[in-house]
Protein backbone atom coordinates (compact mmCIF):
# COMPACT_ATOMS: atom_id res chain seq x y z
CA UNK A 1 0.00 0.00 0.00
CA UNK A 2 1.68 3.40 -0.65
CA UNK A 3 0.38 6.65 0.59
CA UNK A 4 -0.24 9.57 -1.04
CA UNK A 5 1.91 11.91 -0.73
CA UNK A 6 0.40 16.12 -0.75
CA UNK A 7 4.40 17.08 -0.37
CA UNK A 8 7.84 16.43 0.69
CA UNK A 9 9.57 18.51 2.77
CA UNK A 10 13.71 18.18 2.77
CA UNK A 11 14.52 19.32 6.53
CA UNK A 12 18.23 17.09 5.82
CA UNK A 13 21.39 19.01 7.29
CA UNK A 14 18.94 21.37 9.53
CA UNK A 15 19.30 21.45 12.97
CA UNK A 16 16.79 21.97 15.93
CA UNK A 17 14.43 23.62 15.87
CA UNK A 18 14.27 24.16 12.35
CA UNK A 19 12.71 20.79 10.76
CA UNK A 20 9.99 21.49 13.65
CA UNK A 21 9.98 25.24 12.19
CA UNK A 22 9.68 24.22 8.93
CA UNK A 23 7.10 21.18 9.55
CA UNK A 24 4.77 23.63 11.00
CA UNK A 25 5.45 26.13 7.83
CA UNK A 26 4.91 23.00 5.61
CA UNK A 27 1.70 21.48 6.84
CA UNK A 28 -0.13 24.71 7.39
CA UNK A 29 -1.45 25.48 4.20
CA UNK A 30 -2.12 21.60 3.20
CA UNK A 31 -5.66 20.41 3.93
CA UNK A 32 -6.98 18.33 6.51
CA UNK A 33 -6.40 14.71 6.08
CA UNK A 34 -3.23 15.75 3.96
CA UNK A 35 0.38 13.97 4.22
CA UNK A 36 3.48 15.89 4.92
CA UNK A 37 6.36 13.84 4.38
CA UNK A 38 9.81 14.80 6.59
CA UNK A 39 13.09 14.16 5.87
CA UNK A 40 15.89 14.89 8.44
CA UNK A 41 19.00 14.39 9.63
CA UNK A 42 19.04 15.47 13.31
CA UNK A 43 18.76 12.85 15.36
CA UNK A 44 16.88 14.30 18.19
CA UNK A 45 14.35 14.91 15.60
CA UNK A 46 12.92 11.33 16.73
CA UNK A 47 11.90 12.54 19.47
CA UNK A 48 11.13 16.69 19.04
CA UNK A 49 8.57 15.09 15.74
CA UNK A 50 6.49 12.81 18.26
CA UNK A 51 6.53 15.73 20.82
CA UNK A 52 5.36 18.38 18.28
CA UNK A 53 2.49 15.33 16.75
CA UNK A 54 1.53 15.12 20.54
CA UNK A 55 1.12 18.60 21.01
CA UNK A 56 -0.47 19.88 17.65
CA UNK A 57 -2.60 16.54 16.58
CA UNK A 58 -1.02 15.87 13.40
CA UNK A 59 -0.28 12.29 13.48
CA UNK A 60 2.24 10.18 12.57
CA UNK A 61 1.21 7.89 10.14
CA UNK A 62 4.83 6.43 9.28
CA UNK A 63 8.56 6.75 10.47
CA UNK A 64 11.61 5.11 9.25
CA UNK A 65 15.34 6.06 9.55
CA UNK A 66 17.59 4.93 6.78
CA UNK A 67 21.53 5.45 6.78
CA UNK A 68 20.89 8.61 9.14
CA UNK A 69 18.19 9.75 7.19
CA UNK A 70 15.12 9.92 9.46
CA UNK A 71 11.25 10.10 7.81
CA UNK A 72 8.47 10.93 8.93
CA UNK A 73 4.98 10.73 7.30
CA UNK A 74 2.97 13.15 8.96
CA UNK A 75 -0.97 13.43 8.56
CA UNK A 76 -2.67 17.04 8.55
CA UNK A 77 -5.13 17.14 11.32
CA UNK B 1 -28.75 -9.58 41.64
CA UNK B 2 -27.85 -8.35 45.19
CA UNK B 3 -29.58 -5.74 47.02
CA UNK B 4 -26.80 -3.39 46.65
CA UNK B 5 -27.25 -3.16 42.67
CA UNK B 6 -30.44 -2.64 42.93
CA UNK B 7 -30.03 0.05 45.24
CA UNK B 8 -27.34 1.69 43.11
CA UNK B 9 -27.96 4.63 42.04
CA UNK B 10 -27.93 5.27 38.43
CA UNK B 11 -24.52 5.69 38.28
CA UNK B 12 -21.97 3.25 37.14
CA UNK B 13 -19.86 2.79 40.52
CA UNK B 14 -16.24 4.08 40.43
CA UNK B 15 -13.97 2.24 42.40
CA UNK B 16 -12.17 -0.74 41.13
CA UNK B 17 -13.57 -3.02 43.69
CA UNK B 18 -17.27 -2.22 42.66
CA UNK B 19 -16.16 -2.30 38.83
CA UNK B 20 -15.16 -5.50 39.03
CA UNK B 21 -18.23 -6.77 41.08
CA UNK B 22 -20.54 -5.12 38.25
CA UNK B 23 -18.32 -6.59 35.56
CA UNK B 24 -19.65 -10.20 37.17
CA UNK B 25 -23.12 -9.53 38.08
CA UNK B 26 -24.28 -6.38 35.65
CA UNK B 27 -24.94 -3.19 36.08
CA UNK B 28 -28.57 -1.79 35.92
CA UNK B 29 -29.04 0.34 32.83
CA UNK B 30 -28.23 3.73 33.53
CA UNK B 31 -28.86 6.99 31.60
CA UNK B 32 -25.94 7.82 29.13
CA UNK B 33 -23.84 10.64 30.62
CA UNK B 34 -23.01 13.55 28.74
CA UNK B 35 -19.31 13.48 27.88
CA UNK B 36 -18.64 16.94 28.51
CA UNK B 37 -14.99 16.92 27.84
CA UNK B 38 -15.54 15.86 24.48
CA UNK B 39 -17.54 18.93 23.82
CA UNK B 40 -15.67 21.74 25.26
CA UNK B 41 -13.41 23.16 22.88
CA UNK B 42 -9.71 22.52 24.06
CA UNK B 43 -8.39 25.57 25.42
CA UNK B 44 -5.01 26.50 23.40
CA UNK B 45 -1.59 26.49 25.32
CA UNK B 46 0.25 29.62 26.36
CA UNK B 47 3.55 30.34 26.92
CA UNK B 48 5.36 33.79 27.89
CA UNK B 49 8.42 34.58 27.58
CA UNK B 50 10.74 37.62 29.25
CA UNK B 51 13.51 38.41 27.27
CA UNK B 52 15.54 40.23 29.50
CA UNK B 53 18.99 39.93 28.26
CA UNK B 54 20.54 41.24 25.02
CA UNK B 55 23.05 38.30 24.89
CA UNK B 56 23.38 36.00 22.18
CA UNK B 57 23.43 33.13 24.18
CA UNK B 58 20.12 34.08 26.02
CA UNK B 59 18.28 35.74 23.12
CA UNK B 60 19.11 32.76 20.72
CA UNK B 61 17.12 29.85 22.79
CA UNK B 62 14.11 32.80 23.16
CA UNK B 63 14.09 32.64 19.73
CA UNK B 64 14.02 29.40 19.53
CA UNK B 65 11.52 28.00 22.21
CA UNK B 66 9.17 31.19 20.78
CA UNK B 67 9.41 29.77 17.18
CA UNK B 68 9.08 25.92 18.02
CA UNK B 69 6.46 27.39 20.72
CA UNK B 70 4.57 28.79 17.95
CA UNK B 71 5.24 25.73 15.36
CA UNK B 72 3.62 23.27 18.01
CA UNK B 73 0.38 25.09 18.38
CA UNK B 74 1.21 26.99 21.45
CA UNK B 75 0.13 30.52 21.17
CA UNK B 76 3.46 32.51 22.58
CA UNK B 77 4.31 36.09 23.43
CA UNK B 78 7.20 37.44 24.00
CA UNK B 79 7.68 40.47 26.43
CA UNK B 80 11.04 42.08 25.84
CA UNK B 81 12.61 44.79 28.08
CA UNK B 82 15.54 46.10 29.46
CA UNK B 83 18.71 44.91 27.48
CA UNK B 84 16.37 42.69 25.24
CA UNK B 85 15.37 45.27 23.29
CA UNK B 86 18.30 46.03 22.04
CA UNK B 87 18.39 43.36 19.13
CA UNK B 88 15.23 44.52 18.25
CA UNK B 89 16.51 47.93 17.09
CA UNK B 90 15.87 48.12 13.41
CA UNK B 91 19.10 47.18 11.36
CA UNK B 92 19.52 50.83 9.36
CA UNK B 93 19.72 52.43 13.24
CA UNK B 94 23.58 52.69 14.22
CA UNK B 95 23.08 54.71 17.39
CA UNK B 96 19.61 55.27 18.79
CA UNK B 97 18.72 57.76 22.14
CA UNK B 98 17.99 61.49 22.37
CA UNK B 99 20.70 61.91 25.17
CA UNK B 100 24.38 61.46 24.48
CA UNK B 101 24.02 59.07 27.37
CA UNK B 102 21.14 57.09 25.15
CA UNK B 103 23.48 57.23 22.37
CA UNK B 104 26.16 55.98 24.35
CA UNK B 105 25.04 52.65 25.85
CA UNK B 106 24.15 52.09 21.79
CA UNK B 107 27.61 52.94 20.67
CA UNK B 108 28.92 50.61 23.68
CA UNK B 109 26.86 47.90 22.71
CA UNK B 110 25.70 48.02 18.96
CA UNK B 111 21.81 47.36 18.55
CA UNK B 112 20.16 44.48 16.77
CA UNK B 113 19.71 40.86 16.08
CA UNK B 114 23.38 40.31 14.25
CA UNK B 115 25.37 42.13 16.70
CA UNK B 116 24.91 40.23 19.42
CA UNK B 117 27.45 39.63 22.65
CA UNK B 118 27.95 36.54 24.50
CA UNK B 119 27.13 36.36 28.03
CA UNK B 120 30.67 35.02 28.76
CA UNK B 121 33.91 34.59 26.66
CA UNK B 122 33.17 37.43 24.16
CA UNK B 123 36.99 37.80 24.10
CA UNK B 124 36.07 41.19 21.80
CA UNK B 125 33.77 39.63 19.60
CA UNK B 126 36.06 36.53 19.45
CA UNK B 127 32.97 34.45 21.40
CA UNK B 128 30.45 35.11 18.82
CA UNK B 129 32.59 34.55 15.85
CA UNK B 130 33.26 31.55 17.05
CA UNK B 131 29.68 31.02 17.89
CA UNK B 132 28.87 32.09 14.48
CA UNK B 133 31.03 29.85 12.28
CA UNK B 134 30.42 26.52 14.61
CA UNK B 135 26.15 27.09 14.36
CA UNK B 136 27.04 27.45 10.38
CA UNK B 137 29.01 25.08 10.24
CA UNK B 138 26.69 22.39 12.10
CA UNK B 139 23.37 23.81 10.20
CA UNK B 140 21.92 25.75 13.33
CA UNK B 141 19.56 28.58 12.36
CA UNK B 142 20.82 31.59 13.26
CA UNK B 143 18.92 34.37 15.68
CA UNK B 144 17.88 36.57 12.55
CA UNK B 145 16.75 33.23 10.53
CA UNK B 146 14.74 32.52 13.61
CA UNK B 147 13.34 35.32 14.27
CA UNK B 148 11.91 35.52 10.80
CA UNK B 149 10.39 32.13 11.54
CA UNK B 150 8.83 32.91 14.91
CA UNK B 151 7.01 36.13 13.43
CA UNK B 152 6.30 34.04 10.68
CA UNK B 153 4.35 31.83 12.73
CA UNK B 154 2.94 34.24 14.97
CA UNK B 155 4.72 34.77 18.11
CA UNK B 156 4.08 37.86 19.48
CA UNK B 157 6.70 40.38 20.37
CA UNK B 158 5.97 43.36 23.05
CA UNK B 159 8.05 45.53 23.99
CA UNK B 160 8.56 47.42 26.83
CA UNK B 161 7.32 51.13 27.36
CA UNK B 162 9.76 52.02 30.09
CA UNK B 163 12.93 50.60 28.45
CA UNK B 164 11.97 52.50 25.17
CA UNK B 165 12.10 55.61 27.13
CA UNK B 166 14.87 54.77 29.47
CA UNK B 167 16.77 54.14 25.95
CA UNK B 168 15.06 57.22 23.93
CA UNK B 169 13.68 54.69 21.79
CA UNK B 170 10.60 55.56 19.34
CA UNK B 171 8.18 52.70 17.90
CA UNK B 172 9.92 53.62 14.71
CA UNK B 173 13.78 52.72 15.86
CA UNK B 174 12.21 48.93 16.46
CA UNK B 175 11.26 46.48 13.86
CA UNK B 176 7.73 46.52 12.32
CA UNK B 177 7.01 43.50 13.27
CA UNK B 178 7.24 44.17 17.64
CA UNK B 179 3.39 44.92 18.94
CA UNK B 180 1.98 47.78 20.67
CA UNK B 181 3.93 48.91 24.07
CA UNK B 182 3.13 48.01 26.84
CA UNK B 183 4.75 47.71 31.14
CA UNK B 184 4.69 45.57 33.63
CA UNK B 185 1.30 45.14 34.83
CA UNK B 186 0.70 43.69 31.19
CA UNK B 187 3.93 41.69 31.82
CA UNK B 188 2.13 40.17 34.86
CA UNK B 189 -1.02 39.81 33.38
CA UNK B 190 0.75 37.57 30.35
CA UNK B 191 2.18 35.61 32.72
CA UNK B 192 -0.21 34.43 35.40
CA UNK B 193 -2.72 34.02 32.51
CA UNK B 194 0.00 31.52 30.24
CA UNK B 195 0.63 27.93 30.80
CA UNK B 196 3.95 28.49 31.32
CA UNK B 197 6.31 31.36 31.43
CA UNK B 198 10.16 31.83 31.45
CA UNK B 199 12.21 35.13 32.27
CA UNK B 200 15.46 35.07 30.51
Amino acid sequence: MSLQISQVLDARGLSCPMPIVKTAQAIKPLPSGALLELLATDPGSVKDVAAWSRSTGNAIVEQSADGGVYRFVLRRK
Amino acid sequence: MTTATLEAPARRPIDPLAEAIADIEGTPETEPVAVEAAEAPVKTKELVIVNWSGDLDKVWPVLILSSTAAASGVHCKVFVTFWGLLPFVKDERRIVGETWMQKMLTLMQRPGIDHLKLSKMNFLGMGPWMMGTLSRKYHVASPRELLEAATALGVEFVPCQMTMDMFGLKREDLIDEMGEPAGAATAIELMTGADASLFI
